[in-house]
C-alpha cells in the first residue's frame, strides 16, 4: 500500500531525474530531501488534528504567491502582468483563509 | 538575503506542522507558518520592482479579505467543502504562473539562447498540468461534497484516452517549445480532472480530499522547479507528503488501495439489492434509551457523518456531561474515515467543547467496546457494519470497523431504515441487543436529555 501512495510521487521523480542532467541536481536534491522531512514530521501529527493539518498546509502551499509576485511586479509583459494578478488574489484567498480557519479550529481543541 | 530569509520561512513551515504533533503546541505551530509566509513574502519584496508595490497590495487585499470572510464565516460541518475549494485555487494559482513562465520566459531567468531550458519546459508542463488537475478535481470534489452534483458514471477507457493524449502532448511541448501545445496541454488537464473525480462516490471523499492535498503540494514543488526557487520546492514536498500520508492512512481505513478507489470508481453502482422482506428490528423511544443510559456505567459514543448533518455535537456534549455527573464514564470513538475529511469528527466535538482526552483513535478504543454497557452510535453506518468481518461477499469485507456490537447494549441514532453510502444493509440493526432510534440525530439526543 505504502508503495501505492508512493508511486505516484515516483513518476513524477523519474521525470525530474531526467530534467536533471539539463538544469543540475540541485533542485531535486532540495526536493528529494523535503519529502524525507515531510514524511517523519506528517506521521508524527496526532490523528486528531488531521484536519487542521490539511488546513495548515492548504495555507502554505499557497507559498506560490511569490512566483506570482514576480509576474506582478512587472511591466513589460501585458499578459503575464493580468495572470500575476490574478494568482495574487487566488492564493491570498488561501493564505489568509487557510490560516484563519486552522487559528479557529485549533482554538477549539485549546479551550477545556 | 533573499534566500537567508528563504531558508527561515522553509524552517517555519517544517515547524508548522511539527507542532501539530500535540494539541498543546498547535496553536504555535498555526503562528509559525503566518511567520513563514511573511518571511517569505519580504524575501520577495526585497527582490521586486517596489513601485509595483500598489499592484500587488491591492490583489493580497481583495484576496486576503474574501479568504478571511470565508474562513470565519464556514461552519465546521462545511469544512470539507471549504477545504476542497481552497485546494481548487492552488491549483488554479499554479497553472496561472505556470502560464506567465511560458510567456514571459526571461523574467524568470528561465530562458536562454535556444529558448527556454529543456528541464524548464518539463517542469513547466508538468507543473501546469498538476495544477489544472488539482483545479478541477478539488471544483468537483467541492461541488460534490456541498450537494450540488451527485456522482456520474465515466468508462475508465475515457480517462486513459485523455491521460495518454497529456502525456504525448507533453512531450511534443518539451521538443518543439509550443505555445499552443501548452494551451492544449493544460485545457486537456483541466478536463482530466474533472473527469477523475466525477465518478467517484461520497464515501470515498475522505481518500480524494486528501490525495487532492497531495497534489496541490505537488504542483506547488512543480512550479517551484520551473521558477529554480527552493522555498517553493521544499513547501511542495511537505505538502504533498503530508496529503499522501493522509490518503494513505484514510484508504487504510477503507482497507482499500488508493488505485482502488479512483479506478474502480468507474463501475456503475451495482444497485443495492434491496430485500424486499423487511426484516424484525426493535425500534426504541427517547424514554427507553434515557432509562438504558441512566443505568450504564460506561457508554461509549460512536459519531459519524450524521452527526454532522445535524448539527448534534452540542446536544451530545450536553448529553454526555448528565452521564458523567450521574457516575458514567463517557468516551468517544472515531474512525478514521468517519466523516468528510481527515479529523473532520473531532473538529466538531472540539467544537462543542468534548475534552480531547475523552476522544479515542479506533485502535485505542476497539478493545473496550466488549466491556461498555451501551454504544451510542450517531450516524456511523458503515463504520460499524460487522459485515465487513463477517461476510467476505461485502463490498466493505476487511474494512477495520468500531466493534460496536460487542457492547451489551446499542444505542443507534438514523435517520430512517436505509442504507450507508456503501448501500449496504447492516445486520447491526436487526440483532438482539440494537435497539433503533429513529429520526433526527440532534432531536432524538436533545429528547433523550429531556427524558434523563
Amino acid at each position: 500500500m505504502e508503495c501505492c501512495v508512493f508511486s505516484e510521487s515516483l513518476t513524477w521523480l523519474t521525470e525530474l531525474l531526467k530534467s536533471a542532467s539539463a538544469g543540475g541536481i540541485h533542485g531535486i536534491t532540495v526536493f528529494i530531501l523535503a519529502c524525507f522531512v515531510g514524511y517523519y514530521v506528517v506521521w508524527k501529527v496526532t490523528p486528531a488534528l488531521h484536519a487542521p493539518l490539511m488546513s495548515v498546509t492548504n495555507a502554505i502551499s499557497s507559498v506560490i504567491i511569490i512566483g506570482a509576485f514576480f509576474a506582478a511586479a512587472q511591466s513589460l509583459f501585458g499578459y503575464t502582468r493580468i495572470f500575476g494578478f490574478i494568482a495574487i488574489v487566488l492564493a491570498s484567498v488561501n493564505i489568509f483563509g487557510g490560516f484563519t480557519v486552522t487559528h479557529r479550529m485549533l482554538s477549539m481543541f485549546q479551550k477545556k | 538575503m533573499t534566500e537567508i530569509l528563504y531558508l527561515i520561512a522553509a524552517v517555519c513551515f517544517i515547524l508548522a506542522l511539527q507542532k501539530l504533533s500535540s494539541a498543546e503546541t498547535s496553536r504555535a505551530g498555526n503562528l509559525c507558518g503566518i511567520f513563514g509566509m511573511a518571511f517569505a513574502c519580504l524575501a520577495v519584496y526585497m527582490s521586486i520592482d517596489v513601485s509595483e508595490i500598489w499592484f500587488i497590495l491591492t490583489a493580497v487585499a481583495i484576496g486576503g479579505s474574501i479568504g478571511i470572510f470565508i474562513a470565519k464565516k464556514v461552519s465546521m460541518t462545511a469544512l470539507p467543502q471549504m477545504v476542497a475549494g481552497f485546494h481548487s485555487l492552488v491549483g488554479l494559482a499554479a497553472v496561472l504562473i505556470a502560464f506567465s513562465a511560458c510567456f514571459a520566459p526571461a523574467l524568470f531567468n528561465i530562458s536562454g539562447e535556444n529558448g527556454i531550458f529543456t528541464s524548464s519546459l518539463i517542469e513547466m508542463g508538468l507543473g501546469s498540468a498538476i495544477g489544472a488537475i488539482t483545479f478541477t478535481g478539488s471544483f468537483v470534489a467541492f461541488l460534490k461534497l456541498q450537494g450540488t452534483y451527485k456522482s456520474n458514471y465515466i468508462p475508465l477507457s475515457v480517462n486513459t484516452c485523455i491521460a495518454a493524449s497529456i502525456v504525448a502532448l507533453l512531450v511534443y511541448f518539451i521538443c518543439t517549445e509550443s505555445v499552443p501545445a501548452f494551451i492544449i496541454l493544460t485545457v486537456l488537464s483541466l478536463i482530466f480532472g474533472a473527469t477523475l473525480i466525477v465518478p467517484i462516490g461520497g464515501a470515498d471523499m475522505p481518500v480524494i480530499v486528501s490525495m487532492l492535498n497531495s497534489y496541490s503540494g505537488w504542483a506547488a514543488s512543480g512550479i517551484g522547479f520551473t521558477l529554480q526557487n527552493d522555498l517553493l520546492i521544499i513547501t511542495g514536498a511537505l505538502v504533498g507528503a503530508s496529503g499522501a500520508i493522509l490518503s494513505y492512512i484514510m484508504c487504510k481505513g477503507m482497507n482499500r488501495s488508493l488505485p482502488d478507489v479512483i479506478f474502480t470508481a468507474g463501475t456503475p453502482a451495482s444497485a443495492a439489492k434491496s430485500s424486499s422482506e423487511a426484516k424484525p428490528f426493535k425500534q426504541g423511544a427517547a424514554e427507553d434509551a434515557a432509562f438504558i443510559l441512566k443505568n450504564a456505567s460506561s457508554v461509549i459514543i460512536v459519531p459519524g457523518y450524521g452527526m454532522a448533518i445535524s448539527q448534534a455535537q452540542h446536544a451530545l456534549k450536553e448529553l454526555g456531561d448528565i452521564l458523567k455527573k450521574n457516575g458514567t464514564t463517557v468516551r468517544y470513538a472515531i474512525h478514521p474515515v468517519a466523516g468528510r475529511m481527515p479529523g473532520h469528527m473531532n473538529v466538531l466535538l472540539a467544537e462543542a467543547n468534548v475534552p480531547y482526552e475523552d476522544v479515542f483513535e479506533l485502535d485505542e478504543i476497539n478493545r473496550d467496546f466488549a466491556t461498555c454497557d451501551v454504544a451510542y452510535v450517531v450516524g456511523a453506518n458503515d463504520v460499524t457494519n460487522p459485515a465487513a468481518k463477517n461476510d467476505p461477499s461485502s463490498p466493505i469485507y476487511g474494512m477495520p470497523i468500531l466493534e460496536v456490537e460487542k457492547a451489551r447494549t446499542v444505542l443507534f441514532l438514523k435517520r430512517s431504515m436505509g442504507t450507508g453510502y456503501a448501500g449496504i444493509d447492516n445486520e447491526l440493526f436487526y440483532e438482539q441487543n440494537t435497539m433503533m432510534l429513529l429520526g433526527d440525530a440532534k432531536k432524538m439526543t436533545e429528547a433523550i436529555i429531556k427524558a434523563m
